[in-house]
């Protein structure tokens, strides 16, 4: 078992070390076997590791294994240990496995790319790292996965070099994260300088021991890690990164930017809940900042044009649903949404992935159509990767993990109305732009041909991700379907329950009213883009859409307010002002030599006067002293 | 007696390597590889022979000089000064690798001074004697000044300048606070004497002992270098061949902290505690402005050069944070920034003998011809922003949280550090690789020794950033001793874990106190 927890991150960064060192050596197939394939053995390690877990339950909720001492200094020590519980094992299989079928799909479709070995090499990278992050014991080593997925992200998104925008995007990306991982390390340092360890599970019981609710201390971490979340995470204010973030393969975007790391933030808060669950302004402020991110990027999504731009914000908002559900206490119910979403999003990429390469890199969705007659296979998953998004009642996936937040908004004790609107209104927003982006892409008459049809090595990725968004919600029935909670059981080994207040309302009531919303933006989809499209024609050209198009201006905002500031600055003082210091010494001697140069003019009348003027000030200054 | 034979083969390594240069090329480099090697060879059997890291000297050698005045031959070595010799012997063999073929004229004279200048950084780090500690320090400072005015890029000359007035000025102040110091110490014990070990716990009035710190400082924080002290720096830097570069930012710069961590704590501690907040403040002030300078640089080697101005603030900021924490950060500060920059500079000096530019803005879109070359540059730019799992992120992890425990504020504005390296390190790789090509260059990948010099490199980076225990363990005895006695750190030694730090931790355990259960 321990030996199995050490080598589900180890073996992808060997396939990485491979490949970095090695990788121009391959040629294309065994680069491609040796990067998918050590994210495959991860995924049987884990599956192994958690068929053992479930075996130990309930006995043994935890194990860890430690590697090696990393660093001692003082009384600070960290080691190199991972520990797996219930809420590691959950991010574990879903990276492992979403990671493997989109690295499988990868060999298909980087096929033509000529930086093939070091495209596997920087996935492998990644998911070592994400797997690091997760599986880490203490909070030293979770910053070191955190950084060490937020390299992977820079360096895939700025995968294709050559063009300046790819990398301003990538560096963004960085830099944006960085920010809120500045945050975080401060709040790091202040857990250490009073508790002395950076193990999660000593700091979470002296936390528990030592701070009570509401005090500042608390409070002040609590937001200092809740701002790293949201920079890693993409929420508000910290989101502006991921829709340029699409600048990078498809496959990138589904692993990195939708299932896996952009979930770190929900993982850092789920990990530290006790630390949260003592600072009860946060834990609003993280409700709120979830409502209002799902809303600006549901909105946004809206306007877009841009294929991959739609599900970015869709990422944005489907992760500000997570937020509302952490912030008002669902942490399971936050976690299998994590799950789910990481199903039908990765899903919904790849499927769009290929539709943009068959079409040689058109990403605007306005120049596609028809391709339900053209690619029957793509449309099909596709379609079940909308409808869990959409959380189509009963039949999706998406429904059983949406569906919980919605009505745990309400229903938590720190739940209430206003979150269950903003949540409610953004599940009709989800609905809207997705089928308008089914209608658009898959119906109508052809505008592009597909160039060529995506083989196996990209279809069967698709097939399964496509099954496990319809079916993989079962494991988790609503309260009001009956008794049946394996993945909550599950999740709450780590996690508390939600507590729930009495509402006075049933939990039907809210489902089917967020049945029949669903069915509304449908519809509403199905009239404006593809029934009537001369309804949505104002829209798509007009103001408000170039707003949404901005995403509400944020990026025009942070640079007014820091960029171009910065810039400005460091231009008007590119050679250093304090080497005036230097040059006006220089230039004071200059002047003195010049001075001092001029009484040496050889003139016997200058001397002879300088001499006389010398001798009777001199005398003067004799007498009158 | 063999750290008298470290200095002494140094010294005849590079008479012979002046001698020699008149035969050919060829010998002066054979030579000046075989004295380091031989001096590093030496230093790791008879350093792994002595035991006893209990911070006493691991080495001590004392000879006669000049009994009259109180002067001797004092050398010795504890895990710190050790750290730094290895660091040095390393790099200086680098140095002589890398210039095998940058440098093609006046060799043997190159090599003389090169092994000249690793001979004074060594008896920098090994002088227990303050005048001979001073002999050493100017003894690296002529060299230098020939290596950049001779095989220095265009500006060469007034870079060699700047570079000379500023070391000399400020190191004759602290041959003045040396003097100032041994004459105190003759009027209150009656012994003249140059030795630092009897120098130390010398009582003085605060005034007084602020004064004569205050000379020791400013070679110190100019060395260091110091904002607004700074500007011999980027000249110096982009101006010196490689290896110049080199040496200065992996070795020069760090004989400036040594000789706070050495000299200016333990010889005044109450006058340093009393100093401790301008410190922080230089620190702060240094790791910001030297970022933001160096971000607006288009110039490559400058850009570097301004990076040094901003590690080098958390150095500052970590010696006089006053807690082991901090100094092990400051000790692997020293170590990862020798390399990750001296890596940086040795990858100007590579682009420039291929596109004969430093020019920034000419390059671009280099990956392409230069894949290898690109990785190298990405590696120690990432170490630069301090990304965890290699050298520099251990540096900074632990004096941005040493300092933490002594300032919460001056760690925090510290911080913002981290953010400004990442915006201009990835400007590097940004403007260098990535991109498009301006030029229709053909140029070549590394070459097979490049190829093992940076690969050295890189082991070495990773290998600190994962295992850094034994730089960690070696340095950490003679650290603690160090502090041992420090006034700041009178309310109890945070490494013994049952006490607050030093004054300011404990009103920050107070407040936190304030706010725990009952």
């Amino acid at each position: 078992m321990e030996t199995c927890i050490a080598l589900i991150p180890l073996i992808p960064l060997l396939g990485f070390l491979i490949l970095a060192v090695a990788g121009g050596k391959f040629d294309r197939k065994t680069a491609g076997y040796i990067g998918a394939g050590s994210v495959g053995i991860s995924l049987v390690l884990a599956l192994i590791a958690g068929a053992l877990f479930l075996r130990s339950l309930p006995g043994v909720s935890s194990y860890s294994v430690s590697l090696w001492e990393w660093i001692s200094a003082g009384e600070l020590r960290a080691d190199m240990s991972f520990s797996l519980d219930s809420l590691s094992l959950v991010f574990c299989i879903v990276i492992t496995f979403v990671g493997f079928l989109i690295h499988v799909y990868s060999i298909e479709f980087m096929s033509g790319d000529e930086g093939f070995s070091r495209f596997f090499a920087y996935m492998n990278l990644f998911v070592g790292s994400m797997l690091i992050l997760v599986l880490a014991d203490n909070i030293l080593l979770l910053y070191f996965g955190w950084e060490g997925v937020g390299l992977c992200s820079y360096l895939l998104i700025g995968f294709w070099y050559k063009e300046p925008e790819n990398g301003y995007a990538a560096r963004k990306a960085f830099i944006v994260t960085r920010i809120g991982d500045t945050a975080m390390i401060i709040g790091i340092f202040i857990l250490f300088v009073n508790f002395r360890t950076f193990h999660l599970d000593e700091l979470m019981l002296q936390v528990n021991d030592k701070w009570s609710v509401g005090s500042p201390l608390a409070v002040i971490t609590a937001a200092l890690l809740l701002f790293g979340a949201l920079g890693k995470s993409a929420q508000l204010p910290l989101q502006t990164w991921l829709p340029d973030a699409m600048a990078g393969p498809s496959p990138v975007s589904a692993l990195i930017h939708a299932a896996t790391m952009v979930t770190a933030g929900v993982y850092l808060i789920a990990r530290c809940h006790v630390l949260f669950n003592l600072a009860p302004v946060v834990m609003t402020a993280i409700a709120i900042i979830g409502a209002l991110t799902l809303l600006i990027a549901g909105f946004s999504a809206l306007g877009q044009h841009d294929l991959k731009r739609i599900l970015a914000y869709s990422t944005i908002s489907q992760i500000g649903y997570m937020f509302l559900a952490l912030g008002v206490g669902a942490w399971s119910a936050a976690i299998f949404h994590f799950m789910i979403h990481a199903f039908f999003k990765a899903l919904l990429f790849l499927a769009g992935g290929v539709v943009i390469l068959v079409l040689k890199e058109e990403h605007d969705i306005f120049r596609m159509g028809g391709m339900k007659k053209e690619m029957p296979l793509i449309f099909f998953t596709f379609l079940a990767g909308s409808a869990s998004l959409s959380a189509l009642p009963l039949v999706t996936a998406g429904f059983y993990s949406k569906d919980p937040i919605l009505w745990y908004s309400f229903s938590s004790v720190t739940g209430n109305f206003w979150l269950w609107i903003a949540a409610f209104t953004g599940a009709f927003l989800t609905t809207l732009y997705t089928f308008r982006l089914v209608f658009v892409v898959f119906f109508g008459e052809t505008k592009l041909k597909p160039s060529f049809q995506p083989g196996k090595l990209m279809t069967v990725p698709l097939a399964i991700l496509a099954f496990f968004s319809i079916v993989a919600g079962f494991i988790e029935l609503p309260e009001s379907f009956g008794r049946f909670h394996l993945f909550s059981s599950l999740a709450e080994n780590t996690l508390p329950a939600v507590t729930v207040r009495e509402t006075g309302y049933p939990e039907t009531l809210f489902q089917l009213l967020s049945a029949l919303i669903v069915f509304a933006g449908i519809y509403l989809a199905y009239l404006a883009y593809y029934k009537k499209p001369s309804m949505s024609e104002s829209f798509e050209h007009g103001r408000i859409h170039r707003f949404f198009e901005s995403g509400f201006g944020f990026d025009r905002l942070y640079d007014v307010l820091l960029v171009n500031p910065l810039v400005w600055l460091s231009a008007i003082n590119r050679n250093d002002i304090f080497d005036w210091l230097n040059i006006g010494l220089a230039r004071l001697t200059v002047l003195g030599n010049r001075l001092f140069s001029l009484t040496q003019n050889g003139k016997l009348r200058w001397y002879v006067m300088s001499f006389t003027i010398g001798i009777v000030l001199i005398l003067t200054y004799m007498i009158l002293r | 007696m063999i750290l008298a034979y470290l200095i002494l083969i140094l010294l005849a390594g590079s008479l012979l390597a002046l001698l020699t240069g008149r035969k050919g090329n060829l010998w002066p480099r054979v030579i000046s590889v075989a004295a380091v090697s031989l001096d590093l060879v030496l230093l790791i059997i008879f350093s792994s022979s002595v035991s006893g890291t209990d911070g006493k000297w691991l080495m001590d050698l004392q000879l006669e000089w000049i009994p009259r005045f109180g002067i001797s031959l004092h050398l010795a070595l504890d895990g710190l000064s050790l750290v730094m010799v290895l660091l040095t012997l390393f790099l200086g063999i680098i140095s002589v690798v890398i210039s095998w073929k940058e440098i093609n004229s006046r060799v043997g004279f190159f090599h003389f001074n090169l092994l000249l200048i690793l001979a004074g950084i060594i008896g920098v780090f090994l002088s227990l004697d303050l005048f001979l500690f001073y002999f050493f320090w100017e003894m690296m400072l002529v060299p230098m000044y020939f290596m950049i005015g001779i095989w220095g890029h265009e500006n060469r000359t007034a870079a060699s300048y700047k570079f000379f007035l500023y070391t000399q000025a400020s190191g004759l102040l602290m041959f003045i606070a040396i003097l100032a110091l041994v004459f105190v110490h003759e009027s209150t014990s009656g012994t003249l004497t140059f030795d630092y070990v009897q120098l130390l716990g010398l009582e003085m009035p605060a005034a007084k002992e602020l004064l004569i710190m205050s000379g020791f400082l400013a070679a110190f924080l100019v060395k260091l270098p110091v904002v607004p002290l700074h500007n011999w720096l980027p000249d110096a830097h982009s101006q010196a061949p490689t290896a110049g570069s080199v040496i200065l930012a992996a070795l020069l710069l760090k004989t400036g902290a040594y000789g706070l961590i050495r000299f200016v704590v333990p010889l005044f501690p109450s006058a340093s505690a009393a100093f401790a907040p301008v410190g922080m403040g230089l620190g702060v002030i240094g790791i910001l402005y030297g970022a933001k300078l160096a971000f607006a640089q288009t110039d490559l080697k400058r850009l570097v050069a301004y990076t040094s101005v901003s590690h080098m603030g958390f150095v500052i900021l970590g010696v006089f944070a006053f807690n082991v924490i901090a100094y092990q950060g400051v000790v692997m500060q020293m170590i990862a920034h020798a390399i990750s920059t001296g890596a940086l500079f040795i990858l100007a000096g590579q682009l420039y003998e291929r596109i004969h530019t430093r020019d920034m803005d000419q390059m671009g879109g280099l990956w392409e011809k230069t894949p290898v070359m690109g990785a190298i540059g990405m590696i120690f730019s990432l170490a630069s922003l301090g990304l965890p799992g290699l050298a520099n992120f251990v540096a900074e992890l632990l004096t941005l949280l040493g300092t933490f425990k002594a300032s919460v504020l001056m760690a925090s504005l510290a911080c913002l550090g981290l953010v400004a390296a990442t915006i201009y390190s990835l400007r590097i790789v940004q403007k260098v690789f990535f991109g498009k090509m301006n030029h229709e260059w053909e140029i070549a990948d590394l070459n097979l020794r490049e190829k093992i010099v940076s690969a050295v490199l890189v082991v070495l980076v990773v290998a600190l950033g994962l295992f850094p225990r034994p730089v960690l363990n070696l340095a950490g005895p003679a650290i603690i001793k160090t502090l041992d006695s420090h006034p700041a750190q009178l309310t109890g030694l945070p490494d013994s874990g049952k006490s607050a730090g030093n004054g300011k931790t404990a009103s920050f355990n107070q407040l936190s106190g304030m706010f725990k259960k009952h």
